[in-house]
């Protein structure tokens, strides 16, 4: 190892940093979805609501089981409450950048948070 | 390489076409099958994601930049491609294409390279660069041709990441071999070249 470390050269170390800010740039430039704008609010494959998420409110949905109670809170939301047997978008917590999506499947309500320019994934391109 | 010609030698009675070559022919060969060696060699290693490949073969190329400069190591380079794609059998398939791409890409990132003052940059700074314009081309071809949307660009960090580390590897590694035949030894690794 040492033999090895012998032969890089003081410039090298310099690439070598200068790659990881590379690699670190690339990273926060593609996976950080960037901050989100407003949420949309679908239920039982319709929209539902477009909201800033500039104010703190509670929204009631109806979904095709009851009410999924969607709370937006300093920039972030999440699901306070659904009907669903299994609660798993109410357990995905708080979502904060764009791009995040919480599915409540019983009860058909999703909330997706938009940024101002939307990405594209596989599923919705 | 420039006196090569071809002629057909009537003496013989087989009719043989002779192809008259020069010892660099043969160093480019030689070093074109260690560098498609190690590519099969890599090729039998699994990886967690494809695309990702440690890319072993460029330690030669790098041995042969730093030793016969800049041409022999495009022509050891480009035929290693051309070959491992005949013997993977995706000559003109898109990995023949993502691999040229890259290839073709890093040589020219290697010609601007290797005009860095050596007392402070070694074979370890080209490998990274390299290694990163290998990505480049490949990724230019992937949004060109193959998958023209953005959805990749998630893989992009991955990539990069990568491109880091075995660059650094394969670059440290071809340090090591130059710098250890300091002196009148010839012999990379038991391989007389």
């Amino acid at each position: 190892m040492k033999a090895v470390i012998r032969h890089i050269k003081p410039g090298d170390w310099l690439t070598m940093c200068i790659g990881c800010i590379v690699v670190v740039t690339l990273a926060l430039e593609f996976w950080n979805g960037g901050l989100a704008d407003s949420v949309v609010i679908k239920s039982r494959g319709k929209l539902f609501r477009e909201v800033s998420l500039s104010h703190n409110q509670r929204i009631e949905v109806p979904g095709s089981m009851g009410i999924s109670l969607v709370a937006i809170e300093n920039r972030r939301v999440r699901i306070a409450s659904d009907p669903g047997p299994r609660q798993y978008c109410v357990r995905q917590g708080w979502l904060k950048q764009a791009g995040e999506i919480a599915l409540c499947l019983p009860n058909q309500v999703s909330v997706e948070l938009v940024g101002s320019h939307r990405r594209y994934d596989s599923l919705s391109y | 390489m420039e006196e090569r010609g071809v002629s057909n030698s009537i003496s013989d009675s087989r009719s043989a076409i002779l192809l008259h070559t020069t010892a660099e022919d043969h160093r480019i060969a030689r070093m074109a099958a260690v560098a498609l060696g190690l590519a099969i060699i890599e090729g039998a290693i699994p990886s967690p994601l494809p695309g990702v490949k440690p890319g072993l073969a460029n330690i030669v190329t790098l041995i042969v930049l730093s030793r016969y400069g800049w041409r022999v190591a495009a022509w050891v380079s480009l035929l290693r491609v051309l070959a491992g794609s005949l013997l993977f059998g995706n000559f003109l398939a898109p990995g023949f294409f993502l691999s040229l791409s890259g290839t073709l890409l890093s040589l020219f990132a290697l010609g601007m390279a290797m005009h860095l003052p050596g007392r402070w940059f070694g074979p370890v700074s080209q490998s990274i660069i390299a290694a990163f314009a290998h990505i480049a081309g490949q990724m230019i071809v992937v949004y060109l041709w193959l998958i023209p949307q953005a959805g990749i660009a998630y893989l992009i960090p991955v990539f990069a990441a990568a491109a880091l580390v075995f660059g650094t590897v394969n670059g440290a590694i071809a340090a090591s071999f130059l710098g250890n035949e300091t002196g009148a030894c010839n012999d990379v690794a038991g391989l007389k070249v």
